[in-house]
């Protein structure tokens, strides 16, 4: 089941879901059709659109709402913030070609701090699907919730089977391994993957993790994981500043602990646009670029060991 | 409407004044803007909007929504009048065992929701206006905007949408006193032809004396104004209206008076 199919079925199921889009519906192409009227179209109008959802679920609805992540974020951030994190009304907000997705549109599509502001407004939850088949697993539980909830919209095909269970604030532990942690949330859970399995090869043990919720986080999983194994890699097609690297750093401070933590996130700039492949080799973000760039970390680390051991 | 009438409400305005008034020392509020739609709001919980106390949860009621969220003294002064709001609760403005502050919040009974950033109240009236559609209900929802807070583009945005899902269960006061913050709306960035702005946008039009209960009587018996599309109710008003020592002033737009000054000044409102 895609993610339209499962929308359709929840909103038809239940009087009070609304959908609507600021004119953007490659993911809802068919969707005014099944729901009719309430499918609410407000042409390329971000900040009524959010303004007007605030409104509907003033009245009870709980509205699904659609539009580009870029916009729907910072162009109406303030009516995100204000009109629906303030009174915090349900509304989801579903942002369309979030990160890495926005390809060859260029920076002003480039969506790279939308976890950043979303997770900064008070009572916003933030959900950050592997894939189309996460996001489905995800979806039922994420609308229900009484909380708004952003929710950066993933379509890509599913690199393994998922677990059919979902908690929010639950991450998804793909495999216990001791030597590292990939902490992932998003589409670079493919590469995050493959870098495992190339690491894997290599003799090191991969905890891989899917985080699904960034806001709120599976606390316990990134603190095990910080315990647990001598690495922790942060991966996020996302600004370094106030995304996952944030979020652990946070994290890690409020506990009072150190770890040992690798970021692999963009640096202070917008990435090269391009198709998606060559935007992931040319930003270093392929599964072997990757694998590559944990690699050498963990040598250095044992190498730096090794010299400090070595002092009398 | 009857002249009895007209005078209870001028009544009940005098009263929402002197609230304001007493609100204006001890930290102060936006005296100027408040004043400009004291008669607007009094008007139309008093005459066009169904809300009560009894009716405050029942999706049937109507709802209001102060965009130009500064002038909440007005709408505070309205709510205790009708009954809506205790009287003692005044006393608590600007006070951090309260909730009675500069600028509204859902958790006075009778404001349906929040405001003070400019140009939110009418796109969240969109909404919903949208739902008792979708729902087929007949409730009216009801805007008032600032003249100054038309520069926001949202509003514009929002005008487009509702006109485009034909709401003419929507209706837009505009509070024209002629200011906004520091400066004439026409010097600085000026508004007109106002009207026709809103026609352009499929908005039907009507002007009115903001202060002549009897003008804005007329033009809301007559809303909507045309099937099918949102109406626009253009309030002519005075800033400061009521206390001829502040009318019109582009310098009194917040104000933190004296105690004494705040005696002088409701000495004037009932000169006046």
């Amino acid at each position: 089941m895609n993610y339209e199919d499962a929308l359709t079925e929840t909103v038809l199921a239940d009087e009070r879901y609304v959908v609507m889009t600021a004119e953007n519906r490659a993911a809802i192409r068919n969707l005014p059709s099944a729901l009719g009227e309430r499918f609410i179209d407000t042409g390329i109008t971000e900040q009524a659109m959010v303004g007007a959802a605030a409104g509907l679920a003033l009245r009870g609805r709980i509205p699904v709402v659609h539009a580009l992540a870029a916009f729907l974020t910072m162009r109406a951030f303030e009516f995100i913030r204000t009109d629906v994190g303030i009174p915090c009304l349900p509304v989801k907000l579903v942002g369309g070609v979030p990160g890495f997705l926005s390809t060859a549109n260029g920076p002003t599509h480039q969506a790279l701090e939308d976890v950043s502001l979303m997770r900064g407004i008070p009572n916003v939850h933030v959900f950050c699907p592997a894939d189309e088949q996460d996001l489905v697993i995800g979806l039922r539980k994420v609308l229900e919730s009484p909380n708004p909830f952003y929710i950066r919209h993933n379509p890509l095909p599913a690199v393994i089977e998922h677990d059919p269970s979902f908690e929010i604030g639950k991450a998804e532990v793909i495999s216990d391994g001791t030597d590292v942690s990939i902490l992932v949330y998003g589409m670079l859970f493919r590469q995050a993957y493959e870098a495992r399995s190339l690491l894997e090869a290599e003799g090191i043990s991969v905890r891989l993790i899917n985080l699904r919720t960034v806001k709120p986080i599976d606390e316990r999983a990134v603190l095990c994981a910080a315990r647990e194994t001598r690495l922790v890699v942060t991966l996020e097609d996302h600004f370094l500043t106030g995304g996952l690297t944030s979020i652990v750093s946070e994290l890690l401070l409020h506990h009072r602990m150190a770890a040992n933590v690798l970021p692999i996130a963009l640096p202070d700039r917008w990435f090269r646009p391009a198709l998606l492949d060559d935007v992931l080799e040319h930003e270093g973000f392929t599964g072997l670029q990757i694998a590559e760039g944990i690699s050498r970390v963990t040598r250095e680390d044992a190498a730096r060991k090794k010299s400090t051991n070595r002092r009398p | 409407m009857v002249k009895e009438k007209i005078a209870q409400l001028r009544e009940i305005a005098l009263r929402v004044r002197e609230h304001v008034i007493r609100m204006s020392t001890d930290g102060g509020c936006f005296i100027g803007s408040t004043l400009s739609c004291v008669d607007l709001i009094v008007y139309l919980y008093a005459r066009f909007l169904n809300i009560d106390e009894e009716n405050l949860s029942d999706p049937n009621r109507d709802y209001f929504f102060l965009s130009k969220g500064h002038a909440v003294p007005a709408l505070y002064g309205t709510l205790v009048e009708l009954g809506l709001l205790e009287r003692d609760r005044l006393t608590n403005h600007l006070k951090p065992c309260d909730s009675i502050y500069w600028h509204p919040n859902r958790s006075v009974p009778g404001v349906e929701f929040l405001a003070g950033s400019l140009g939110h109240g009418l796109p969240v009236a969109v909404g919903v206006a949208m739902d008792c559609r979708l729902r087929g209900q007949t409730n009216k929802v009801v805007v008032i905007t600032g003249d100054g807070e038309l520069n926001e583009g949202s509003n514009w945005e929002a005008c487009l949408v509702a006109s485009s899902y034909r709401l003419d269960n929507l209706v837009v006061v505009v509070d024209r006193n002629r200011f906004q913050a520091n400066a004439c709306t026409e010097e600085l960035m000026p508004l007109e032809p106002l009207g026709w702005k809103f026609m352009a946008f499929g908005w039907q039009v009507k002007c009115v004396n903001g202060h002549s209960f009897l003008d804005l009587d007329d033009a809301f018996s007559k809303i909507p104004f045309t099937s099918g599309r949102p109406s626009v109710v253009i309030a002519e008003t005075v800033r400061g209206r009521g206390l001829p020592s502040i009318e019109s002033r582009a310098d009194r737009w917040f104000c933190d008076f004296s105690r004494e000054e705040a005696a002088q000044l409701l000495k004037e409102l009932h000169e006046g």
